[in-house]
């Protein structure tokens, strides 16, 4: 077969049940493209060894026909996730050379369903950012550029490596999480399908903790399919995270019929921004036109609390950051720094913090620390613990008039140019997630799916947000919005 | 409300990360920019609203009180910067 690492995963599956190829075929080829992609730098540690054991361990079970969903399919892994022998730094200098003992639920669950791992993929630091510039590792490039224009783009963020290597056909699919938008900024970026889920339906165990409260796990796809397929691998309780929901996990793929006649999509008017481009303004008429077309109803709805959204985040994220990221102290794993004479345990702590995080962890983490403060606890994060639930209450208020699913766009623009947001103050970038972040505030389900082009040539996205535990019908409602847009376009390849 | 140099110099070492004199004018800067952001919060009626503990709607699971994993201290310390007899190793703490 040709052109086996442009395969979905679910033709891949097809074609590994049919004997068609091998895994180990597949596997290889992703392999040679990730060696010829390094000017995406998006896979940041390769581990070919274990992809090719997997790929062998996963040909046997084919063979045997005892072969689950993802029996064969070479994915990449967020460096986020701890992966036993592999290293696993959350593109942090703080966690260099760290080689965890254990290996994450989430990945773990999709080893036991079959998937082949070809390396751990590029992100923001400790998830912190929205164009992957934070990485340790260096940018992770966009494979889209600008029509007659070569000048390198964002891949998003923070799972910028996740969502180049898929857009590249690097990996049939990737991991990413999401706290803020860093499933689906990055996925609308790069023309793939991203979905976070209901908080608590992937196990947060394992993957290196970013804001708790807000933090889950999710796939980046070619499709909708292919999401509604690894989304089902990656869900389940686990005893060992205590917010993991200990209800049963449909069958996503089998509620993609494509028919949502009769569904209500709300469209709510605060995300109608000021300044906010014409092509997102047109993308998204045409979306809700399309919804129309299926047989859905269309019902304009309000959401008053959104504009508080992204402040309130940026309290509530910080904090949890603040107080989850305290364990880098150079004691147990990662970076120490080395001390002068006659330094103490203190100048350890704070050399080793101020040596291993970047500038913009260093910002969260101290915003964090003053929000927490003796003092300004109340005005500040209890503050923003309160908006966040009449924020949640929005959403519970809309679904109770019996909307199905919201209808937004994903991000404000499309891709911008690596650095060109370097002068920028902090807040102009933490507006990028500005449509993203009330779907983690209020723990809901939310996709973002390829749905059109902008004038330049690059990929634009639609975000669908969903009732909570309902992503089978949210997906359903995103595949019968994919079958409409018919987007087929692919990067033109460069690197 | 404003963040000047000491208030920076003083959140970075509650925070214990080293920020040079040089750099505190500048984190000072970002601090406000940020907290001015933030600042919208206030506009918000949240008179009787109670601050979200839990998204979603779940009581904690409950399990029995007993060990369930042990004898893994090679494991544990085999990310360590340093470690000495089968423990932690930090500079000295108590005089």
């Amino acid at each position: 077969m040709s052109d086996l690492t442009k395969l979905t995963v679910a033709q891949a599956r097809d074609a590994l049940r049919k004997g068609e190829t091998t895994s180990l075929e597949l596997s290889d080829a992703c392999l040679t493209a990730i060696e010829g992609a390094g000017a995406l730098n998006a896979f940041v540690h390769n581990t070919p060894e274990l992809a090719r054991d997997q790929a062998k361990d996963a040909d046997a079970r084919l063979q045997a026909r005892e072969a689950p969903a993802l029996c064969g399919i070479p994915m990449g892994i967020k460096d986020l996730f701890c992966t036993k022998g592999v290293p696993s730094q959350a593109a942090s200098n703080i966690l260099g050379g760290f080689t965890p003992e254990y290996e994450s639920t989430v990945s773990q669950q999709l080893f036991d369903a079959g998937a082949v791992m070809l390396g751990k993929l590029n992100m923001d630091e400790f998830a912190m950012g929205s164009s992957n510039e934070t990485s340790c590792y260096g940018n992770a490039v966009n494979p889209w550029r600008r029509a007659g224009d070569d000048t390198p783009l964002t891949p998003g963020g923070s799972s910028g490596g996740s969502a180049s290597a898929v857009a590249a056909d690097l990996c049939l699919a990737a991991t990413g999480t999401d706290t803020g938008g860093s499933i689906r900024q990055p996925a609308a970026f790069v023309g793939i399908t991203g979905i976070k889920p209901t908080y608590g339906r992937c196990s947060r165990w394992g993957i290196v903790a970013f804001a708790s409260s807000l933090d889950q796990a999710g796939p980046m796809t070619k499709d909708v399919r292919d999401a509604a397929i690894v989304l089902q691998a990656m869900c389940g309780h686990d005893p060992k995270d205590s917010t993991s929901a200990d209800l049963a996990v449909p069958d996503f793929e089998a509620a993609l019929t494509g028919d949502i006649r009769g569904k209500v999509i709300g469209i709510p008017r605060e995300y109608r921004m000021d300044g906010m481009p014409d092509e997102i303004e047109a993308l998204w008429s045409r979306g809700r036109e399309m919804l129309q077309d299926a047989g859905a109803q269309i019902r304009d709805i309000s959401l008053p609390h959104t504009k508080y959204a992204l402040p309130a985040y940026y309290v509530i994220a910080p904090a949890e950051a603040s107080s989850n990221l305290a364990r880098y102290d150079g004691v147990r794993y990662g970076h120490r720094a080395s001390l002068a004479a006659g330094e103490g345990i203190t100048e350890m702590y704070e050399k080793t913090r101020a040596e291993g995080f970047g500038l913009e962890v260093q910002r969260r983490v101290m915003i964090g620390t003053y929000v927490l403060s003796a003092g300004f606890y109340d005005a500040y994060y209890n503050r923003a613990r309160r908006v966040r639930t009449l924020i949640k209450k929005d959403f519970e208020d809309v679904f109770a008039t019996g909307v199905d699913a919201i209808l937004t766009p994903a991000t404000p623009s499309a891709a911008f140019g690596l650095g060109e947001m370097t002068d920028a103050d902090p807040v102009q970038m933490y507006l990028n997630d500005v449509f993203t972040v009330t779907v983690n505030l209020a723990g809901l389900p939310g996709v973002a799916i390829p749905a059109g082009l902008d004038a330049q040539g690059l990929p634009l996205g639609l975000q669908l947000i969903g009732r909570p535990w309902e992503e089978g019908d949210l997906l359903n409602t995103a595949y019968a919005l994919e079958q409409a847009v018919g987007f087929v376009a692919k990067p033109s390849k460069w690197w | 409300m404003s963040i000047d140099t000491k208030t920076a110099a003083k959140v970075a070492k509650l925070a214990r990360i080293r920020v040079e004199d040089d750099a505190l004018p500048a984190l000072a800067q970002e601090f406000n920019t940020i907290l001015g952001f933030i600042e919208q919060l206030q506009e918000v009626d949240v008179d009787g609203v109670e601050p979200m503990v839990s998204v979603t709607p779940m009581r904690l699971k409950r399990r029995s009180d007993e060990v369930t994993d042990g004898d893994q201290q090679g494991k544990v310390l085999s990310n360590a910067p340093d470690s000495r007899e089968g423990f932690f190793a930090v500079p000295k703490v108590v005089e």
